[in-house]
């Protein structure tokens, strides 16, 4: 869905970012346990309207891209007793991202 | 009305309290005029119609019509649409089990599942146990489900966290060429679609 003055996509797939370390009041819908940790773009989603705008009554716009990022398991949780090649794949909005080396 | 008691461990009296008050703020929406009783009747059973037959009929197709899979492995929603299966605005991702590579979806965040195409989810997938314990342990969780997958074997969980909705397709059972689709489709179960369980 592309709205008609969504913002404009800043990462592709295959891009490596890290989502903020942050904690802001509110609604929110990127979850705690990815917070300062990096992962690869999986895909662009598309720009949907920003939940924590929604939350409130707000119209959530302009739309922000939306991207489907993979973390692997053991980045996430020191001690994860899986195999290396586990991830968990999370839709992460835009403003949560930012280039990671 | 009490203040929300805390829940932080999934207890007390949080599952009634909420209760009371979706069944306050639907009589107070009746009330108002902002809809109606019997259109809330018809939500729900609308809803309680849909089950998980019709993506288990996407997933029969899949197997047999290679191109259909890779349009509903490209576009979920435009492959339900194909079929003439309705399901209003939601934003679909089929995501495919391989020899290499599992997937499971939760939403750890609350229960977000696609129901426009399968319907309501089971209580389990709404549980904080669940939620909490699938990113963190998905081996283990799955193994309780019964699901025992190798080492070799990649587990992706995949976190329903804002518009996507996902339904897994999962591995066709040995064994089952020459089955027609209806055949096919009676053999996948709900919880292969969320991928807690193998055919």
């Amino acid at each position: 869905m592309q709205a008609a003055e969504a913002v404009r996509a800043r990462f592709r797939a295959g891009d490596r970012v890290r989502v903020r370390a942050a904690t802001p009041p509110g609604h929110v819908r990127t979850p705690h346990y990815c917070r300062g940790h990096a992962g690869v773009v999986e895909r662009v989603c598309g720009a949907f309207p920003n939940p924590e705008e929604l939350a409130y009554g707000r119209a959530g716009e302009p739309a922000l891209p939306l991207y489907r990022v993979r973390f692997a398991s053991r980045e996430l949780w020191a001690d994860y007793a899986g195999s290396p090649g586990d991830a968990v794949e999370i839709e992460i909005f835009q403003n949560w991202l930012e280039p990671a080396n | 009305m009490n203040a929300p008691p805390d829940n932080a461990t999934g207890s007390g009296d949080a599952r009634g309290y909420y209760r009371r008050m979706q069944a306050a703020v639907e009589a107070l929406l009746i009330l108002k005029g902002v809809m109606s009783a019997e259109e809330v009747q018809r939500e729900v059973q609308i809803m309680a119609a849909r089950t998980y037959e019709r993506g288990a009929r996407m997933v029969a197709r899949a197997w047999v019509d290679p191109a259909y899979k890779e349009r509903m492995l490209a576009n979920g929603k435009a492959a339900c649409a194909e079929l003439q299966i309705e399901v209003g605005p939601m934003h679909l991702i089929v995501l495919e089990n391989t020899a290499r590579v599992h997937n499971v979806v939760v939403c750890t965040l609350c229960s977000c599942y696609p129901r426009f195409l399968l319907g309501i989810p089971p209580d389990w997938y709404k549980s904080r146990e669940y939620r909490s314990r699938v990113v963190r342990e998905p081996r283990k969780v799955l193994e309780e489900f019964g699901t025992r997958l190798p080492a070799d074997v990649d587990i992706r969980v995949h976190d329903s966290s804002a518009d996507m909705r996902y339904m897994i397709m999962p591995l066709r059972p040995a064994g089952t060429e020459g089955l027609d689709q209806a055949r096919l489709a009676a053999m996948i179960t709900r919880d292969g679609l969320i991928g807690t369980a193998l055919l």
